[in-house]
């Protein structure tokens, strides 16, 4: 299968990218500054990324849509409004995280946003799911850029003017170029920020707009920084199919009004709510510079092992290493001393809150 | 002092009597990105030609540091422990890593000179 690129690879390119393969597209890991210096420039200034590889997955068609698909995913989308969204998963029948990704209820349906390593075999299993009733349309004709940083707002708002007046986790259609987009207020750094769907033809000049409005493009490397400082899971690291929501902590995104109502793996969930897990994700702080990378084992006091890190690095932010992963719930308080196994050696760490870094979402403004 | 030599593992070394002094190319810190962990091998202890006698890490991924001859620890940067970001400004230089006392001198000679080195970076890079 050959290599696929997203609309902005000459972009790439022309910044220094260094590429890489990554869920089958060439994608850029770093420009010529490196993750660090684009780390904190994302937190100082904002900072540009291509996204374009995840799914866009517009479902409509049908009275019955709502309800079809609340069979599927444990979010609350009846109370959800026109350009709202919520953050929710596709489950198996075990309860199993399939992937993480975002509702938006739009004017004609919902809009979903996939993980590009799911995005087809998430297709598949939402299409067969709602028996192929409605219409899917997972649409490659569609770039999308996410932008964060505190100076996102104004930086967007100078070449899409009327967008900082979205709130978080909400979104509406604006204009470029005479051509409909599509933003939303969201993102995944810990970070203020949008996440712009805009047309493959029009997402070059977009994106030099927003260079010269003051704004940097950035690699996958530090995405990943950015949102392991904020907390935030990394599908296929954090998340897997033998994962569930509760589990990953992450019962806050499956509404009350949900629990006792049927999805695709709401009898697990329930049975968990009820009596509790046995892992736990958390986060992980060593008391050295040494760094605990994913499937590092992880050790109580008696040398008995208790869970393993699913990702960890060195925060750029909090300078200091960070890492997350899952433990024997017993063993989940903040403050309690583990031991990571590194190079053979144990390291001291502790169970820590997430996120390691403090976000900073729009102030007055309804945060989630 | 004596030429610098490079192993095939991206370090240098150069060597003055029976000391040498190694660290790691600039080519790998460019390889590696922005290195925020670096761990030396003990003062005193025994490293062999080949074997592992540090780590890097950059914000990505660990990489083993080797020694490209054998020889007992008779140094270490703590520079580099206290501030990794040293390694990437001046990997040839201030940044080195460890000195040993070496054993055998004609270890050094199967290591490529500054020309042959090059010519293998860009190779194996490519």
């Amino acid at each position: 299968m050959s290599i696929k690129k997203t609309s902005l690879n000459n972009l790439h390119n022309k910044y220094g990218a260094k590429l890489v393969e990554f869920a089958g597209y060439q994608m850029p890991i770093q420009y010529k500054d490196g993750i660090i210096q684009e780390h904190k420039y994302t937190r100082s200034h904002s900072g540009i990324f291509d996204v374009s590889h995840m799914g866009q997955l517009f479902i409509s068609g049908g009275d019955d849509l709502t309800n079809e698909l609340e069979k599927i995913f444990p979010a609350d989308l009846k109370k959800l409004k026109t350009n709202q969204s919520k953050y929710s998963f596709l489950m198996n029948n075990k309860g199993g995280i399939q992937d993480d990704l975002i509702i938006t209820k739009t004017s004609d349906g919902f809009l979903i946003i996939l993980n590009a390593a799911c995005k087809y075999n998430d297709y598949e299993v939402i299409k067969s799911k709602l028996d192929n009733q409605y219409k899917l349309n997972l649409d490659e004709s569609l770039s999308l850029i996410a932008l964060q940083g505190p100076e996102a707002k104004n930086v967007l708002n100078k070449v899409i003017p009327g967008c900082d007046s979205l709130k978080f986790m909400n979104g509406n259609n604006y204009v470029y170029k005479n051509e409909k987009v599509y933003i939303t207020r969201s993102g995944y750094t810990g970070e203020d920020g949008f996440e712009i769907s805009i047309k493959n033809s029009d997402a070059e000049t977009f994106v030099e707009s927003l260079i010269e409005n003051g704004s940097k493009l950035i690699g996958l490397g530090a995405r990943d920084t950015l949102r392991m400082e904020a907390g935030l899971c990394l599908y296929g690291n954090d998340l897997d199919n033998d994962t569930s929501p509760i589990e990953a902590n992450l019962k806050w995104a499956i509404p009350k009004s949900r629990i006792e109502t049927e999805f695709v793996g709401s009898e697990v969930l329930k049975n968990q709510f009820q009596s509790g897990v046995k892992k736990l994700r958390v986060g992980i702080k060593p008391d050295s510079k040494v760094i605990a990378r994913g499937n590092t084992k992880i050790y109580n006091d008696k040398n008995q092992e208790i869970g393993k890190v699913t990702s960890g690095t060195f925060g750029p932010s909090v300078e200091h290493p960070i890492a997350m992963g899952y433990v024997d719930n017993s063993y989940s308080t903040v403050n309690t001393k583990i031991f990571l196994e590194v190079r053979g050696k144990k390291i001291p760490a502790n169970i820590c809150n997430l996120p390691f870094y403090k976000k900073n979402y729009v102030k007055g403004q309804i945060n989630v | 002092m004596s030429e610098v030599k490079y192993s095939k593992e991206h370090e240098w070394i150069k060597l003055d009597g029976e000391e040498a002094i190694i660290g790691i190319t600039k080519h790998a810190t460019e390889m590696l990105g922005d290195i925020v962990f670096a761990e030396l091998p003990e003062k005193g202890s025994h490293v062999d030609k080949d074997g592992t006698a540090g780590v890097v890490e950059s914000t990505k991924a660990a990489s083993d540091v080797y020694t490209p001859v054998s020889g007992e620890v008779i140094d270490t940067n703590q520079m580099i422990v206290d501030d990794p970001s040293k390694i990437n400004e001046d990997p040839e230089e201030s940044a080195w890593f460890f000195k040993l006392k070496i054993k055998d001198k004609s270890e050094m000679d199967s290591l490529m000179n500054k020309e042959e080195y090059e010519k293998f970076a860009k190779e194996t890079s490519a």
